[in-house]
């Protein structure tokens, strides 16, 4: 079932974690202890130019092992523990690192940073980025996520962006990795549903160097994204456009319908099938997708200045209960909040 | 009897429901999001502030439901009979497998509204819904009766009636044909049909303060099944 919640300050302010935790909480029952995570964007305002690897470590040596790498290659600005509650059984080490690229690789640090966390993750054992962005970070685990945002002591940070992840597993395991949000750079996906073309979609990203390590539906998803939008520069539209596409007479009847075929044409095994709704959160804002036929729930609400996407209306109303707009987008029709956007309009 | 359910989970308010003594009617406050609102309840008056959660008065007889504000998903989940009232918009599958009973949007349905409805002897279950609907309306309709009333003249979902084998769709003011899904046949409403759904749009009107002549000046669309087995050569 699983539950997502997202919320936005679309002029910027920042907002504390015990709020997300709020909403999300409040969908407790959508999700059964298997899973639950956080993504809050803007948490590191004095580390803000360097990238914040977070980490999970089975043990010592693989931390020992990453931190070789890391020396290698990167200069780190500081290190230390993620702040928790006490560690329950079968937890990782969680650890962060403020670093800096080279200097030789500025001209296309992110295709650098890309390659360094798909070289971690692929090749040392017990060591996994959870998330590789500027000053955003993501935090998750085996729980509740109201559990889970206790145990990160989510309540001491503030962003101007959040998301949340419920888990309820149907086709994976419940673990720390293995939990929402997934993240790559400053990109970060909570996903309730299931991705029934994931080895048509994986086999095609794969070919683009990207690394599949946990196996999941929603970490290909993330790829996806991170390669359209970053990497092929379509725009929010078009991706979601490629992802969640129209169908075929539904197509014959759009203004655009020779862009759209190609996107269709092109991007064919980028196409996700099945039931989803997800949230994708990046630097300069958010966007809410459903699957074309809209298998997954998602509501939306606008209050001042802020925006929220969730699975159920009462996730928003948890936290603002007077909401003054309550939005149903439709199926492939994506929701985007671009705070670049919103500064220059 | 009035029920604060601020601070209770959906197990909980369920509970203190069904462990009333009393007949009469009950006033719920401050719900939020808890699910499952009346399962099973039978002959019960509700009047809820809030936002019930998913599956409110699934699997419910003889209910009587006033929501103030909207209702999420599976509204009316086989419902039996009884009618639910919801003065806002509702989410997905509404009145899913609904099997009598009345129920009453005042605004937006949301996805799959009406899906497996379904109806029997004298159980015959109604959606009046106000505003517009999500696609998928009716889809796999086995019976009963939608009426989508498209106050505002939004453009209403694709795919209406997706797999009907029974039951019927009427639509207020003008939609594509495109806009239905396969196996649907449009046709006139006769004056049998037109009596019987005047009585539903002024039960309507007279909740939600209209003025049901107005409502009825526009026309209606009466949509049936072309067949009562539209899958039946599927696999042969």
């Amino acid at each position: 079932m699983c539950s997502i919640s997202g919320i936005i300050n679309t002029d910027g302010t920042p907002i504390p974690g015990d709020v997300i935790i709020k909403s999300i909480a409040s969908m407790h029952d959508r999700s059964n202890g298997l899973g639950g995570g956080f993504a809050g964007y803007g948490i590191y305002p004095g580390y803000k130019d360097l990238y914040a690897f977070h980490l999970t470590f089975t043990d010592p040596e693989a931390k020992q092992r990453t931190e070789e790498v890391l020396k290698n290659c990167v200069m780190i600005h500081k290190d230390e523990s993620i702040p928790t509650e006490d560690n329950p059984e079968g937890a990782p080490i969680f650890w962060r690192y403020f670093i800096e690229v080279p200097e030789k690789v500025q001209e296309f640090e992110e295709d650098f940073v890309v390659d360094l966390v798909m070289k971690i993750n692929s090749n040392i054992n017990g060591a996994c980025v959870i998330s590789s962005g500027k000053d955003m970070g993501i935090f998750k685990g085996v729980g509740y996520p109201e559990d889970i945002g206790r145990f990160y002591r989510i309540d001491e940070y503030s962003a101007h962006m959040w998301t949340a992840h419920g888990r309820f597993p149907t086709n994976t395991h419940g673990s720390w990795e293995g939990a929402h949000p997934f993240g790559l750079l400053d990109w970060s996906v909570v996903h309730n549903g299931e991705i029934s073309s994931y080895g048509i979609n994986r086999r095609y990203i794969e070919t683009f160097g990207y690394g599949l390590n946990q196996g999941t539906d929603t970490e290909v998803v993330t790829y996806l994204v991170d390669m359209l939008i970053r990497k092929h520069k379509l725009s929010f539209d078009q991706a979601a456009t490629v992802l969640a596409p129209p169908f075929w007479d539904e197509i014959e009847r759009l203004d655009d319908r020779e862009l759209v075929k190609k996107l269709r044409i092109i991007y064919s095994s980028a196409q996700l099938n099945g039931p989803f709704s997800i949230i994708i959160g990046h630097r300069n804002g958010m966007v809410g997708l459903n699957d074309r036929t809209k298998l997954r729930p998602m509501t939306v609400g606008r209050f001042n200045g802020t925006v929220m996407m969730a699975s159920e209306e009462c996730a928003i109303r948890a936290v603002s209960p007077d909401v003054e707009e309550i939005l149903y987008p439709r199926g492939g029709e994506p929701v985007i909040i671009d705070l670049e956007e919103h500064v220059t309009s | 009897m009035i029920i604060d359910a601020g601070s209770m989970d959906s197990r909980s308010l369920n509970a203190a429901i069904k462990g009333l003594k009393h007949n009469g009617s009950i006033e719920l406050n401050n719900v939020n999001g808890q699910r499952y609102i009346c399962v099973g309840v039978s002959g019960r008056k509700v009047e809820i502030n809030g936002t019930p959660g998913n599956d409110l008065a699934a699997f419910s007889s003889d209910v009587d439901i006033n929501v103030n504000g909207n209702a999420q998903d599976g509204v009316a989940n086989t419902l039996r009979s009884g009618r639910i009232v919801i003065h806002g918009s509702v989410g997905d599958v509404l009145g899913y497998s609904m099997q009598g009973g009345n129920v009453f949007v005042r605004d937006n349905v949301g996805y799959r509204a009406g899906i497996h409805m379904k109806e029997y002897l004298d159980n015959k279950p109604v959606i009046v819904i106000g505003g517009n609907a999500g696609d998928f309306m009716g889809e796999y309709m086995a019976g009963g009766t939608i009426l989508l009333l498209n106050l505002d003249g939004n453009h209403i979902g694709n795919f209406i009636g997706t797999g009907i084998h029974a039951g019927s769709i009427f639509i207020r003011g003008d939609f594509n044909p495109y806009q239905l899904g396969k196996g649907v046949v449009m046709v006139e409403p006769d004056a049998s049909d037109l009596e019987k759904l005047e009585v539903y749009v002024r039960e309507f009107c007279s909740r939600f303060n209209l003025d049901p002549d107005r409502v009825m000046e526009q026309g209606f669309t009466k949509l049936m099944p072309q067949s009562s087995r539209p899958y039946g050569k599927l696999y042969s």
